[in-house]
């Protein structure tokens, strides 16, 4: 009997993003679609945040393995790129767990073009007055900033 | 497509020559992750390439088996990285090309480069403006960062006017609708360089001498270096893999 197309996306979109942990690949919008045909083979498309993100490779293996652990059909993994992966994919529950993790949240990228832009806040205090340090951090995805008021550094999910 | 990846893959490997080498900890991990950056798009041209040329060929035998004649990249960006002025200005002058490049290339008739184009392109937004703010800088900054840079600017003027040139077979992809016409991106290119050599108060070099012959293989001599200490290991271990 073949896997439900749901189970599937729910097996591989619970895979924990490999640098940032405590989210999983389906709330950064790295899952995109699943597919299972007839004879019970499994299709499933993934997105690179960044070309030439290295957490890919790390991704593609875990997805396979969960989802060969959970279903009888072959497994495919494929990277596709296009429509490319925006940080606006963010879900508002992947953004509250960044800034519990310490990491600034991205900014909905709308909201960039306004004359006046949304300032980064600081996830611990809150505050308003940030300012950047480095334009990228540990992970490519990630700039390196510190709040004026309450003196932390912190990581800021850069917008994409 | 080869030249695309070849261009991508040769500066990222530059730029990885400056981990853990570069001025402070930040530029460490921004020219790294800039590098990076440029290896994952070169690793999607790759792929794509191919296809194209129907070999199969794997991003490894690209990279490690072909010799400095099979190499299609601009001269640009194979040049040394020399001082964090150099490795700057170099950034500056491809970046801006490779910004404007990409964003024809997201109209592309072939999907696959139409799609690699437009993800490259909010990356080399970032690296454009990594080295604009780093130009104006020591180009605006001490005297002796000033004329590093202009010195810099100068040695590396020659190599840009090869990134606009077109060859025999430019124009039936430019007509096709995949490629770019180079020349038509000229314009662009150097309005912007220009608004930020003004800011960084260095002056746009009047050089006529326009060295050329990347996109036919032939290269300067430090590139077969560059290839011979990436490649040694491959070739003295084939399929050598960790």
């Amino acid at each position: 009997m073949s896997i439900a197309v749901e189970d599937v996306r729910r097996v591989a979109g619970e895979v924990p993003d490999p640098e940032i942990p405590v989210l999983t690949i389906a709330e950064l919008g790295i899952l995109r679609d699943v597919r299972v045909d007839e004879s019970g083979g499994i299709d499933i498309d993934i997105t690179p945040t960044y070309s030439g993100c290295p957490a890919l490779d790390v991704i593609r293996e875990d997805v396979q393995r969960r989802v060969a652990a959970s279903a009888a059909g072959d497994v495919r993994v494929h990277v596709v790129l296009s429509p490319p992966w925006s940080s606006d994919a963010l879900s508002e529950d992947a953004r509250r767990k960044l800034r519990e993790h310490g990491v600034a949240p991205p900014r909905p990228r709308a909201g960039l073009r306004m004359a006046l832009p949304v300032a980064v806040a600081c996830p611990v205090c809150g505050s308003a007055r940030t300012e950047e340090v480095a334009h990228f951090a540990g992970t490519a995805c990630q700039g390196l900033r510190r709040c004026s008021s309450c003196s932390e550094p912190f990581q800021h999910f850069k917008e994409h | 497509m080869l030249r695309l990846a070849d261009d991508c893959f040769v500066l990222s490997h530059r730029l990885a020559e400056w981990s853990s080498r570069a001025p402070t900890l930040e530029e460490d991990v921004a020219l790294t992750n800039i590098a990076l950056d440029l290896l994952g798009q070169a690793r999607r041209l790759y792929e794509h390439a191919a296809r194209l040329d129907g070999t199969g060929r794997s991003e490894d035998e690209y990279v490690f088996m072909r010799d400095e004649r099979d190499f299609v990249n601009c001269l640009l960006v194979e040049q040394e990285n020399g001082d964090f002025a150099t490795t700057i200005v170099r950034e500056l002058l491809f970046s801006t090309y490779q910004l404007g490049l990409c964003g024809a290339l997201r109209e592309s008739a072939d999907a696959t480069l139409a799609a690699v184009a437009a993800k490259a392109h909010t990356e080399v937004t970032y690296h454009v403006s990594h080295a604009r703010q780093w130009t104006v800088r020591l180009g605006d900054g001490t005297a002796e960062s000033h004329i590093r840079t202009q010195t810099a600017l100068d040695a590396l003027w020659p190599y840009t006017h090869e990134l606009f040139e077109s060859d025999d077979v430019t124009p039936s992809l430019v007509a096709d609708g995949v490629a770019a016409a180079p020349a038509a991106l000229m314009p662009e290119w150097s309005a912007s360089i220009g608004t930020v050599l003004a800011e960084a108060t260095l002056e746009r070099p009047e050089t006529t001498w326009a060295p050329s012959g990347g996109r036919r293989g032939l290269h300067t001599e430090r590139f077969g270096y560059m290839l011979a200490e990436m490649q040694h290991l491959h070739r003295a271990h084939p399929g050598a893999r960790w």
